[in-house]
């Protein structure tokens, strides 16, 4: 992995998301006071960003209708955001992995089934199967994370599955397979790390996409709930108070860009760096 | 041929799937379209009635033969919310989301193809650099957020543009011509949402698969033919290129329609995706079903077109096609 670092694309990608995740981890010290406790909603709601109110306190991204700390709100709302992209995605490389590991591994039906499955659930509009789950289901923030992940994990599952039957015709697993290890046990030990590498890639870009789509939920309000703030739910709020305080709005959206364009480069760069050693070695 | 027929043929295995998984996840959820329909103020008889009258006291499994029979002879039933019947409610919203999808695409992929063409012809120049870091950021927007953002310059700052609907109030009253510019300036925020993103995803395929083009071995005949650059991108780069370019179009299409369902919620613009939501949102059964079959119909199908345009551009399929 440390030819990684060579790639430009990927240390620009990992200093943006290493910024705003340090900046969501230290949230108590570079914020002051509660997220949703306002001092005074009258005299410190839609303060523009600059500003200080009555009290003194000072406001970088300036206050909502009800007083709140439009940065305050952020970097707590990029716990949660944060929290249910990477928890989301971690689900889907475990149920990718499985689908994708078995679908490559075994022969006959079995793989058929799974491969169709797979196929099956990636010409589904994600975002028609997120809208009926979260609806039917009352949305919590453990929701939201689990139905991310059971729609993620096809693009995984897919790689996986290429990486496995590509890997299990070397000598290396006829060796393992030879000396008496169980079918199961070989593709856990000595196929799935290989896949790994590769499994990064699409999750990096994975996270990205999850962050994105919760916002979506919470945009019609089917995502993580208020008062706990979510980059999303932060959007969808900032939307009643788009004529007289745009910043409420636009402030989430930003962050979101950044840590997806940060998903994004980290992805591309690795991407490229697997292929540059893929090619040396092979 | 028989590649397209494969397709099409799991194209429907697709929609029957989807239309399985829809009903069997709406009457897994809890919640009850009766209560939901008579209020918090009815009597268990009066639920019971309701329940029969909407045919949810039956078994499961005669409930979904009978809708998915009903489904296939264009009897879509009754929305539980509004009263009308969903084939109307569908009929009008359908041609508004395949306008705006249409319309996007083709202008997406016009400017991406100028852009991504222009980037790889000077790949690695800071100009090159510059577009790469706009057409990420493009493809990272949220949506809704940018139609947001749209909303908030055109409308409220500038006053220039109208934010909701596909028509003003007093379209009717207009000529022909007055109709023609009332629609346009509502089409105006949400297309340019949908195309701004779809922009930077097109920019990024095309420039990637010229660049992937251009290192090809008959590239480097075209060169020592003493072809200028340009007609080398044009002529035989690009050529080659479709085929990734269309693919990559035909799998983008769930992700598309996807942000269609966004921008069609923060513009209220009267499409499939707005319709789908606001029955999600209401429980309204027979809707849900419905859309959610247009939906999966208008991905796959779409999917098969895209399929369909790589034979047509890429004369080395179509050989081996008919060559067999």
């Amino acid at each position: 992995m440390s030819g990684v670092w060579r790639d430009r694309r990927a240390r620009v990608g990992a200093a943006l998301l290493a910024v705003v995740i340090a900046t969501a981890v230290a949230a108590p010290l570079v914020t002051a006071g509660d997220t949703s406790v306002p001092r005074d909603i009258v005299a410190s709601r839609f303060l523009g960003p600059l500003s200080y109110d009555v009290s003194g306190a000072f406001h970088l991204l300036g206050t909502d209708r009800i007083g709140r700390d439009v940065w305050t709100r952020l970097v707590y709302g990029g716990r949660i955001s944060l929290a249910v992209g990477f928890l989301s995605v971690i689900l889907s490389v475990i149920v990718g992995m499985l689908v994708g590991g078995l679908a490559g591994w075994w022969r006959g039906w079995p793989a058929l089934a799974l491969t169709a499955l797979t196929d099956f659930a990636l010409a589904l509009p994600r975002v028609v199967v997120l809208l009926l789950l979260a609806a039917l289901w009352k949305p919590s923030t453990a929701l939201v994370i689990l139905f991310l992940g059971m729609t993620g994990w096809m693009p995984i599952a897919r790689l996986v599955q290429g990486e496995v039957r590509t890997l299990s015709a070397n000598s290396f697993v006829e060796g393992a397979t030879a000396s008496g290890a169980r079918s199961l046990w070989v593709l856990w030990r000595h196929v799935f790390p290989n896949t790994l590498t590769p499994v990064f890639v699409v999750a990096a870009l994975g996270v990205g996409n999850a962050i994105l789509a919760e916002a979506g939920l919470s945009f019609f309000g089917l995502g993580v709930q208020s008062p706990t703030p979510s980059w999303g739910n932060m959007i969808a709020s900032g939307r009643d108070t788009l004529v007289n305080a745009p910043w409420v709005a636009a402030a989430p959206g930003v962050v979101l860009a950044v840590v997806v364009v940060g998903c994004t480069l980290l992805g591309d760069g690795l991407r490229s760096a697997i292929g540059r050693r893929q090619s040396v070695v092979g | 041929m028989r590649m397209l027929v494969h397709r099409a043929l799991t194209g429907i295995a697709v929609v029957a799937g989807v239309l399985t998984l829809t009903f069997i996840l709406l009457h897994a959820a809890p919640g009850d379209p009766a209560a939901l329909l008579l209020g918090p103020a009815a009597s268990p008889a009066q639920l019971a009635a309701g329940r029969h009258r909407l045919g949810l006291d039956r078994p499961l499994s005669a409930q979904y033969a009978e809708w998915l029979g009903g489904f296939a002879r264009g009897r879509w039933g009754t929305s539980i919310v509004t009263g009308r019947p969903v084939r109307d409610m569908l009929a009008t919203a359908w041609p508004a989301t395949v306008r705006l999808v249409l319309l996007s695409l083709l202008l997406s992929y016009a400017i991406g193809l100028v852009l991504g063409a222009w980037q790889a012809a000077r790949a690695g120049s800071r100009l090159d650099t510059a577009l790469s870091v706009a057409t990420v950021s493009l493809v990272a927007l949220p949506g809704f957020w940018l139609g947001l953002m749209l909303v908030a310059v055109f409308t409220y700052l500038l006053r220039l543009l109208p934010a909701f609907g596909a028509a003003g109030f007093d379209a009717d009253f207009l000529g022909t011509w007055g109709r023609f510019i009332d629609g346009a300036r509502h089409l105006a925020l949400p297309l340019a949402t949908l195309t701004l993103i779809g922009v930077g995803g097109a920019a990024r395929v095309i420039r990637g698969s010229l660049l992937d083009a251009l290192e090809q071995p008959f590239v480097v005949t075209a060169h020592a033919k003493g072809l200028s650059d340009a007609r080398v991108l044009v002529g035989h780069a690009l050529r080659i290129s479709m085929t990734p370019i269309v693919t990559l179009l035909g799998l983008s299409l769930p992700a598309l329609f996807s942000g269609v369902v966004f921008v069609e919620g923060v513009f209220a613009w009267p499409g499939v995706g707005r319709v789908l939501v606001e029955a999600v949102q209401a429980r309204d059964y027979p809707v849900v079903m419905a859309a959610t079959a247009i939906s999966a119909l208008l991905v796959v199908a779409g999917n098969l077109i895209a399929d369909i345009g790589a034979v047509v551009v890429d004369p080395r399929l179509r050989t081996r096609v008919s060559g067999r």
